[in-house]
């Protein structure tokens, strides 16, 4: 395992009394609810940042927000760390633990609490899957927008946690703009209720501040999310070009015409070929990137607007068009696109980035990423959300080559320093975790992260909460 | 409004904010000052206004963002974007009319308040389109949040945080958003004579379809006059806007025309007169008649919008239109301001707001202007105010 971000150091005062702290959280919730073996502590040691493992002192698996609540208070009490945990998939650490902390999974609260077509809410426990809340509404002709490529497994309190994205985000926004309410258990127990089914609150947006903060500010139990209806017809299409700049500059240039597809992903040759072996989507193997745009509407509408962007795409001299003949064609096509990180796990170990970048900067940053790989004797495969500037590199590597580690993770922070100077930011999705919270000042001052650290420290004033995440550990308040 | 300060620059603006933090003295903060009367009435001796402090930064029409300094005057904005094909989606309403003030609105003013209009039901709010900010903190620090690309989970969110936080937590000073570009073509479906429960039944089906209505409101008898002639058929009219291509446009409103023409007579509004109606509905055009009868800006879930205006209209004086499907209700009291009613109902029909837009300053005086927080809320945002101005610069009183 690399040694190069560290956690916090455990508290010796929380290790020494390890079984009096289970002793007293079995009292606190029901039993089958509370894990304290090693073997069973084992699965919950990482996430999807499988490079970095800690063993957890406890896992808490709650059934209602008043199990959550006591817990919490328990905690509280005794300034035992906290980590919030929903299914594990994090990208960028946000759920890994470490060995003085008791986790809070929520995977048990999985159950949808109220649908509302007249208001198009939903109203669900924090542990029910993105997918779930889409599948719950399919019938009568809604979706939930945001959909992570990891829809399947990842929860919507994850979701809240990290306020992710998705590639159908172009056109519907992110997690925090889908987001009505939330029902939340603070640091000391207290149960709060922000938002609810209108569509503003009153006072500070609390609500706002909560979506994204990866777990520091309190831990989500319910979520009450906007349903949209689903669109008459969608269809996605494949554009090859012959240069990954000849893409960046169509995707921008779409973009700049005013025509906004629902989704415009990229793809590089390596990922094209990873996606093709593993989905057999029908993707082209002859181009050196591939855009997939999607369009929604009438069948007249995505004629229209189709055209427009099959002219755009000449210009930038596209290679391939292949417009998805069926159903089962379109879903294949993002069966490849939303795999891509799993079939990339299929044939080496990786580690992804997540800037993001002025659209101008598309190419530029691509040819550098390239560049800065090269430099370091590594491979990398490019697939991300084009439209919004998205970028994702998988940095492929041997984990299990110390050296290989540690360049792949100095080339990934060289990557996001390039995002950053180029006028972006260090993560547009998955969040900071423990990934890119070193990097933080490479984005920010220390006023600007002593601002949001206060802001933090207005919800849990003894930082208990997910506490080795975001912030760099030096220049944080005295405890 | 006499000024007492009007920085030209960020740096002036903190050395004026670190010397009030330093002396303790409260500073009533403002735009253009249109919003001014928004929020209870601000305990302060001094006042700065940010209006000098204009200017895009930075535009560039392919990314979609614009930065501005926060007194940009509002005017100016629309027209570079216009001059572009691009708008602010958010529509952001006008508070002239309806307030009875002067001046200019400014693009910080709009974010310091969140102010949101009729296309919040598909477009979002001003807060959801408002992507990166520069602000000085109560004690006089520079602050930058966010940032100018579409996706950013980079840290805590104090872009929204900041964004309808009235300007009690920071002074803004440069905001960057994002802009979309222009419907081509417009056109309002127009459906007479439902009544309230009616009309909310409809909206939300016509919502439910897969034609994109980017607005619902509906505009009861009383005030239909004030937005939609007597050429057209009788009583309310329930008004459902679509925008797009104009292909496109065309196709949605013969589906939505199919919908409710054997409910209903119908008509249609053209790009043009579209585009005058949805003004008048997001500047409160009825209510903006010069007095200050008692103006209420209630926010709820839509389908209990009109619920509660059924339950007023048996205990008070009250005249309503709604907006968002709703869940906007623009709510003018005859008499009393009927605060407490009010938010009693509002928490019996399961929850929303109430903000007192308008009043006689006694009836101010002992209404608070916003919807008070649960208790633990409440704690939570006294000490994020605390965590940002310290000193208690920024506006003291105006949020309760």
């Amino acid at each position: 395992m690399p040694e190069t971000i560290a956690f916090l150091e455990p508290k010796q005062s929380v290790l020494a009394r390890r079984d009096a702290i289970i002793e007293d959280l079995a009292d606190l919730l029901p039993e089958g609810c509370l894990i304290s073996e090693k073997r069973g502590l084992v699965p919950f040691e990482t996430d999807a940042f499988i490079a970095y493992r800690q063993v957890p002192l406890a896992v808490a698996l709650p059934e209602t927000t008043a199990q959550v609540a006591a817990v919490l208070k328990y905690c509280s009490r005794y300034g035992i760390p906290v980590v919030p945990r929903g299914a594990g998939t994090s990208l960028s650490g946000g759920a890994i633990p470490q060995s003085d902390a008791v986790v809070i999974g929520l995977s048990k609260m999985s159950r949808i609490l109220d649908i509302d077509f007249a208001n198009r809410t939903a109203t669900v426990q924090a542990g029910v899957t993105n997918l779930n809340i889409s599948e719950a509404v399919s019938a009568d002709g809604f979706f939930y927008a945001p959909d992570p490529s990891s829809q399947l497994a990842c929860t919507i309190g994850g979701n809240i946690g990290m306020n992710s994205g998705g590639a159908h985000c172009l056109k519907y926004g992110v997690t925090t703009n889908n987001l009505l309410g939330v029902k939340m258990v603070l640091f000391d127990g207290t149960i709060v209720d922000l938002g609810g089914k209108a569509l503003d609150a009153p006072a500070y947006d609390l609500l706002g501040l909560v979506c994204g903060s990866e777990g520091q500010l309190g831990i989500v139990t319910e979520a009450t999310v906007r349903l949209i209806a689903k669109p008459e017809g969608t269809r996605p299409v494949l554009f090859g070009f012959m240069s990954s700049e000849e893409a960046g500059s169509c995707v921008a240039e779409v973009i700049g015409s005013g025509i906004i597809p629902v989704a415009i992903e990229f793809m590089d040759k390596p990922a094209i070929g990873i996606c093709e072996a593993f989905a057999q989507a029908g993707y082209p193997m002859d181009v050196e990137a591939l855009l997939i745009v999607e369009v929604e509407g009438s069948e007249a509408e995505m004629e229209a607007m189709l055209a427009s962007i099959i002219d755009i795409a000449r210009r930038h001299g596209v290679s391939t068009i292949r417009e998805s003949q069926s159903a089962t064609e379109a879903a294949l096509i993002w069966k490849g696109r939303k795999s891509a990180f799993g079939a990339t796990g299929r044939i080496a170990d990786y580690i992804c980035m997540d800037g993001t970048v002025p659209l101008s900067q598309l190419s530029y940053v691509l040819k550098k990423t390239g560049e800065i790989i090269d430099g370091y004797g590594l491979r990398v495969a490019n697939v991300f959300h084009a439209g919004d500037g998205n970028m994702h590199p998988l940095i492929l590597y041997n984990i299990n080559d110390p050296e290989d580690a540690a360049r792949a993770e100095a080339a990934g922070n060289d990557i996001l320093r390039l995002c950053v100077d180029a006028g972006g930011c260090l993560t547009g999705e998955h969040g900071v975790g423990i990934e890119k919270r070193d990097l933080m000042l490479h984005q920010f001052t220390q006023v600007d992260l002593n601002q949001q650290m206060a802001a933090r420290a207005a919800f849990d004033p003894q930082w208990i909460m997910n506490p080795s995440k975001v912030f760099p550990l030096e220049g944080r308040p005295a405890a | 409004m006499k000024m007492d300060f009007e920085p030209a620059s960020e740096t002036d603006a903190a050395d004026i904010v670190r010397h009030a933090a330093e002396t303790g003295t409260p500073l009533a903060i403002a735009g253009g000052g249109t919003r001014s009367g928004l929020g209870n009435r601000v305990q302060a001796e001094q006042f700065l206004s940010t209006r000098k402090l204009t200017g895009i930064v930075s535009y560039n029409p392919a990314e979609m963002t614009m930065s501005a300094k926060a007194g940009t005057p509002m005017a100016e904005i629309e027209a570079v974007l216009a001059e572009n094909r691009q708008m602010l989606a958010f529509e952001p309403m006008d508070h002239r009319g309806v307030m009875g003030t002067r001046g200019e609105p400014t693009i910080g003013g709009v974010f310091a308040a969140n102010v949101s209009g009729p296309r919040r039901i598909t477009a979002g709010a001003a807060r959801d389109h408002l992507l990166g900010i520069r602000f000085v903190n109560g004690v006089g620090e520079t602050i930058k949040s966010g940032g100018r690309v579409m996706k950013n989970v980079t840290g805590l969110d104090l872009v929204k945080l900041l964004c309808g936080s009235h300007g009690t937590l920071g002074l803004l000073t440069e905001v960057t958003f994002k802009v979309l570009p222009l419907p081509p073509s417009a056109m309002t479906i127009v459906v007479f004579g439902l009544d309230d429960a009616q009309a909310a039944a409809a909206m939300a089906h016509a919502l439910a379809l897969p034609v994109e209505v980017s607005g619902a409101a509906h505009l009861p008898d009383s005030v239909r006059y004030r937005f939609i002639g007597s050429s057209q058929p009788e009583g309310a009219a329930t008004v459902l806007r679509l925008e797009g291509l104009a292909a496109s446009v065309a196709v949605r409103a013969e589906k939505l025309k199919a919908t409710f023409a054997s409910v209903a007579p119908i008509a249609i509004l053209d790009h043009k007169a579209t585009e005058t109606l949805w003004r008048d509905i997001r500047d409160i055009k009825p209510y903006a008649d010069g007095t200050q009868k008692p103006l209420w800006r209630v926010s709820v879930a839509p389908s209990a919008g009109q619920q509660l205006v059924a339950a007023l209209r048996l205990e008070a004086g009250v005249d309503a239109f709604y907006d968002w499907q709703g869940g906007l209700i623009w709510l003018r009291m005859e008499a009393d301001a009927e605060a407490d009613l009010l938010r009693r109902y509002i928490k019996g029909l399961g929850g929303g707001h109430a903000t007192l837009l308008r009043a006689a300053d006694a009836v101010r005086a002992v209404t608070p202007a916003f919807e008070p927080e649960q208790p633990a809320v409440a704690a939570l945002s006294a000490r994020l105010k605390e965590k940002f101005d310290p000193k208690g610069v920024f506006n003291p009183g105006k949020m309760g």
